[in-house]
């Protein structure tokens, strides 16, 4: 009987590998992705190199759900930061003062980025594009200053120093954080692809549109920042306690532009853009470490040059010349083939 | 002190309109949100400084020749980096933001971070009630009206400027009346670049220089050009002042305010925006077609 079910649901694992993942690279690539972060601590235990990939991993969060928020509404948030930054201190001030455990303090920093999305959110109702995201820039600048002119409380320039840490090891706290960075990415990108993801991309593209067809679109927007808020405000958790320090970095405008940075560079409305994006800039900007004062020099000049060849990111750019989509049944396919292998039309 | 609240708002707010106006019109003609802005206003200041102190000229010549020399950089960054990807506005933004990171880079590899001043212009100061006023502060203040005024004349009383505001105003109609679009939004680039440069001029024997010193008047342009309305150049103008005395109150008035005078003045921004979400002077602009 065991056995029975055993097999059937291999068989059918096989069957979805066979017909579903293997017949397109962009999912090939997916899965191998998925694989070789499981798998790598078990044959390559670098300290340093699961450093790079934990931060990478927490950054990935932060950079999906600025695409979750702005990509997919098309509400150009520029203050990212402040959800990071208010995850960040709430978790370590949590932690410091009432020894809450990390798997405690970070949710509870997320809820709070929650209410700083509503902060944002409410305000930011009334505008629109340029006027929008030159507001929320404002947003970490206003409590970057409330930080420094209350150090006993934030402890200003320094920072919250001191606050537990993730887990009891190296491996323990990259397992962590892949983990999240694999499940929140891939809850995001449900969000995205469900009934709420079409209403979003819907606001982005035309919001009077949507408005006529008796959706509430003040309700999407506001529900757009509190839910980027939250991925973000974990993240931003998860950088406290990865780090043992929140400081007044985690506010900075760099930081906010950074994110829109990766998140342009990989391609935005995408999800896995912003993430594959990370991935490749974050290690890269590590390797650059060897000519440090050369370092953002080269990151602003490799943004530039793929920019003006591929101003719709590099992620999108590289998924339209491996694969073709079907002009009948709008299908994917590899681009080596020459009809479509649904419908058999011809791709031509 | 209020006389200390009074000149500080003035000079400051003069830079900020500066800047300002040449960002709103650039993003009023062009639709780019030129986060390069002022990091074309550090090159130029650096500039000088490079000018008076390795080179040894005077300052007046150095002025103009940085001017003209940041104007001739910006065009050509517009024309290799901006123009070829401007139909999309998010590319656009990034490669502004990356302009301005590389510009910061080569300034600190040249000129490394440490902070550097140059010589007013016309030096000493005279005293009113106990409270100093240096002749450069009243000079940047003088110069600031004369800019903007020569600014104002050119955009109402020239033909360029009859170009420029169709631009802004309806692009594609102006096309049609026979107004080169790309070429109106390639000399606003130049005048808004150098716009920035006299800010620079003016600003640098205010001020401490490093690579950095891009970072803060960014923000308050931006908010200034926000609060006072997208494309409204009346608007930069009179936001600018508003957010330059908010900003010397503070620093004058509150213990700790030098940490807060961003704050403060971007909390200003936000209450204005909740009462009118189009900024004081805003106009609409046209839905792009």
């Amino acid at each position: 009987m065991i056995m029975g079910l055993l097999a059937f649901y291999l068989r059918k694992l096989y069957s979805i590998l066979r017909n579903e993942i293997l017949v397109l690279p962009s999912r090939v690539v997916v899965v191998l992705f998925f694989l070789f972060l499981l798998t790598l601590p078990l044959f390559y235990n670098d300290s340093y190199l699961l450093r790079i990939l934990i931060q990478a991993s927490i950054f990935a969060i932060l950079a999906a759900s600025w695409d979750l928020l702005s990509g997919f509404t098309g509400q150009m948030n520029f203050g990212h930061a402040f959800f990071f930054g208010v995850g960040a201190y709430t978790a370590a001030l949590l932690n410091l003062h009432f020894h809450i455990p990390p798997w405690g303090s970070i949710p509870s920093g997320a809820l709070a980025a929650v209410l700083a999305g509503l902060v944002i959110g409410i305000p930011c109702l009334r505008l629109k594009g340029t006027y929008l995201a030159l507001t929320t820039l404002a947003f970490p600048i206003i409590l970057m200053g409330i930080v420094f002119a209350l150090p006993d409380i934030t402890g200003g320039d320094l920072g919250i120093s001191g606050i537990s840490r993730l887990s009891g090891s190296r491996v323990g706290d990259y397992y962590i954080t892949v983990v999240l960075m694999l499940g929140l990415t891939t809850l995001m990108w449900e969000i995205t692809d469900s009934h709420t993801g079409m209403i979003f991309h819907a606001i982005r593209e035309d919001e009077v549109a949507v408005r006529a067809s008796g959706i509430n679109t003040t309700r999407y927007k506001l529900l757009a920042f509190t839910l980027s808020g939250f991925f973000a405000g974990l993240s931003g958790g998860l950088y406290a306690h990865f780090m043992r320090i929140a400081g007044p970095s985690t506010l900075e405008v760099s930081l906010s532009f950074t994110v829109v940075i990766w998140a342009v560079f990989g391609g935005i409305v995408t999800i896995y853009g912003p993430v594959a994006a990370v991935f490749i800039l974050f290690p890269l900007l590590e390797f650059l470490r060897f000519w440090p004062e050369y370092r953002t020099l080269l990151f602003a000049a490799v943004i530039l040059l793929i920019l003006l060849y591929m101003p719709e990111g590099l992620i999108p750019w590289v998924r339209d010349k491996i694969e073709k989509e079907c002009p009948r049944c709008k299908l994917r396919n590899v681009a080596l083939r020459k009809t479509c292998r649904v419908c058999s039309a011809s791709l031509e | 002190m209020i006389l200390n609240v009074i000149i500080s708002g003035l000079v400051s707010g003069s830079i900020y309109a500066l800047l300002a106006i040449g960002f709103s019109l650039i993003f009023g003609v062009a639709r780019i949100v030129n986060i390069a802005h002022t990091a074309f206003y550090m090159v130029a200041a650096y500039g000088i400084y490079f000018g008076t102190h390795q080179l040894g000229f005077h300052s007046l010549w150095c002025i103009l020749a940085s001017v003209v020399i940041v104007t001739g950089f910006g065009l050509i960054i517009y024309k290799f980096f901006i123009d070829p990807i401007r139909e999309h506005e998010a590319a656009v933004l990034i490669s502004t933001i990356a302009l301005a990171m590389a510009m910061q880079e080569v300034m600190l590899l040249i000129f490394t971070g440490s902070y550097l001043s140059v010589p007013a212009l016309i030096g000493g100061f005279f005293t009113v009630f106990r409270v100093k006023v240096f002749y450069q502060q009243l000079l940047t203040f003088g110069l600031v009206l004369f800019i903007l005024a020569a600014l104002w004349i050119l955009l109402m009383k020239t033909k360029l400027g009859l170009a420029i505001r169709a631009t802004a105003q309806d692009r594609e109609v102006a096309n049609l009346m026979g107004i080169n679009e790309s070429r109106a939004a390639m000399l606003t680039m130049g005048i808004t670049v150098g716009l920035a440069g006299l800010a620079g001029a003016v600003v640098v024997p205010l001020t401490i220089l490093d690579p950095f010193m891009w970072m803060h008047p960014l923000i308050m342009m931006m908010a200034v050009v926000v609060l006072g309305g997208l494309g409204s150049l009346k608007g930069s103008f009179v936001g600018a002042y508003m957010l330059g005395f908010a900003e010397a109150l503070v620093v004058f008035l509150i213990p700790k305010g030098a940490f807060l005078k961003g704050s403060v003045a971007l909390s200003v921004m936000i209450l204005v925006l909740l009462i009118r979400p189009e900024g004081l002077f805003g106009v609409a602009f046209e839905e792009e077609r």
